[in-house]
């Protein structure tokens, strides 16, 4: 019996994930333009401070972090505006599993689509900085980690926010500051790497926010969830 | 004899100070289908969110009600980017995908078979009504919840949907919609009239 509920809970969690994959895939969009807003930005940096490759290269880390923050929040903004509009929250809040599971499908999804793709591109972009190759390494670990938390920090206030109009600039005051320490081990793990020092404790500091956010943000999503139906 | 599936006991109503509706009692038992009708504003749909315990409002009283449960809104909860069917094969509250035959069983049912791999955005918005209505000819929970469920359709719709509920009823679920206009349904209907109800 438990064992029938556990495969279709899977079932359900996998099939939703599905479905959110697709929504996402169906308007490209969506992923291209934190791409492409992360690719100006970088463009941006070598016209304004000059094209020393040497500098760049000692600030590409903060930069790199802060424009990979900035996307990630264009991509928490839209996280579940459309499923409140059309009714989708209201379902899934009135579904019989938990609220705090059902929304993991679609937080996994929009990872998917946009942390993970963003860390992947970022070596390019760190290229461009003059960010040595060596620290390729470094900076996608930092980053996979990194968009993780805040896509589930920014997923708590998006959830809070989702039934404010022009709720863009109270989610941003929201979770900014809760956006600083990941910003802070992040960089700090790739200057680090870039200094031939241990990169570890910062990546290890990351580690432990993915697994703490990951127990406990959907708990949170769930209740903001709530408050914003009035449920 | 069977358990009804919904017990309201002089449920009210209250949004802000104001009592929308007091001392609503209604129970539906297997079988049957209720029309909650009244005209514009009197708490047709606060009612019905209320029966979902979607309510946004103050609700008081007692009501007891089956978790198997589907609610359709305003809002149908579907996705214009995908196609009918991929927005009829997971549910938002849906726990078992329904099998690719069942699918096309519901979309040809109401009509939109024809349709079922262009996207949602391109379809009028009485063939968006009828994907969201094919979810009735899913296999789907005993009691139905539905919120002006003829708005959009035309005639030959309606006639459709009039049956499903009646074949839905004989098969053991019950059904209660809201509608201002009285639905062409029989004797099988009970009609709730929302009016009697109204303020304190």
């Amino acid at each position: 019996m438990t064992d029938q509920a556990g495969i279709d809970t899977l079932q359900y969690l996998r099939g939703q994930t599905a479905r959110h994959v697709r929504l996402q895939l169906a308007s490209p969009s969506e992923i291209v333009n934190p791409l492409l807003f992360f690719l100006l930005v970088v463009i941006l940096f070598p016209l304004g401070l000059g094209p020393d490759p040497e500098r760049l290269a000692l600030l590409a880390p903060g930069i790199l972090w802060v424009v990979a923050l900035l996307a990630n929040l264009m991509i928490c903004m839209r996280l579940f505006v459309d499923d409140f509009e059309d009714g989708s929250l209201e379902q899934l809040a009135m579904a019989s599993m938990p609220l705090a599971l059902s929304v993991i499908p679609q937080l996994l999804a929009a990872w998917m689509t946009g942390g993970l793709v963003l860390s992947l591109a970022a070596p390019l972009f760190g290229m461009m900085l003059g960010l040595p190759v060596s620290a390729a390494p470094v900076l996608v670990a930092s980053l996979l980690m990194g968009t993780a938390i805040m896509l589930l920090l920014g997923a708590v206030g998006a959830a809070l926010t989702v039934g404010v109009r022009r709720g863009g600039i109270l989610l941003a005051l929201l979770i900014l500051p809760l956006y600083i320490p990941v910003l802070i081990a992040g960089t700090r793990a790739l200057d680090e790497a870039l200094h031939s020092g241990d990169p570890a404790v910062a990546l290890a500091f990351l580690g432990a926010g993915v697994t703490g956010g990951l127990l406990l943000a959907p708990l949170a999503i769930a209740a903001g969830l709530r408050v914003s139906l009035e449920l | 004899m069977t358990e009804p599936l919904l017990m309201a006991h002089e449920l009210s109503i209250q949004k802000g100070v104001r009592a929308l509706l007091s001392n609503v009692s209604l129970t539906v038992n297997q079988g049957d289908v209720w029309q909650l009708a009244g005209g514009n504003g009197v708490g047709k749909t606060s009612l019905l969110r209320a029966f979902a315990r979607l309510a946004r409002i103050e609700v008081f009283g007692r009501l007891e009600r089956c978790e198997d449960v589907l609610y359709s809104g305003h809002s149908a909860a579907l996705k214009g980017a995908l196609t009918p069917r991929q927005n009829l094969m997971t549910h938002p509250s849906g726990l078992n995908a329904p099998s690719d035959m069942a699918i096309d069983t519901a979309l040809e049912a109401v009509g939109v078979l024809s349709h079922a791999d262009v996207q949602t955005a391109r379809l009028s918005a009485g063939q968006k009504r009828r994907v969201a209505l094919a979810r009735l000819f899913l296999p789907s929970p005993r009691l139905w919840l539905l919120d002006e469920p003829f708005t959009a359709l035309d005639v030959q719709g309606v006639k459709v949907l009039e049956a499903r509920f009646l074949e839905h009823a004989r098969s053991g679920g019950a059904v209660v919609f809201t509608s201002h206009q009285s639905a062409a349904l029989g004797d099988e209907l009970k009609v709730l009239n929302l009016e009697h109800y109204c303020g304190d």
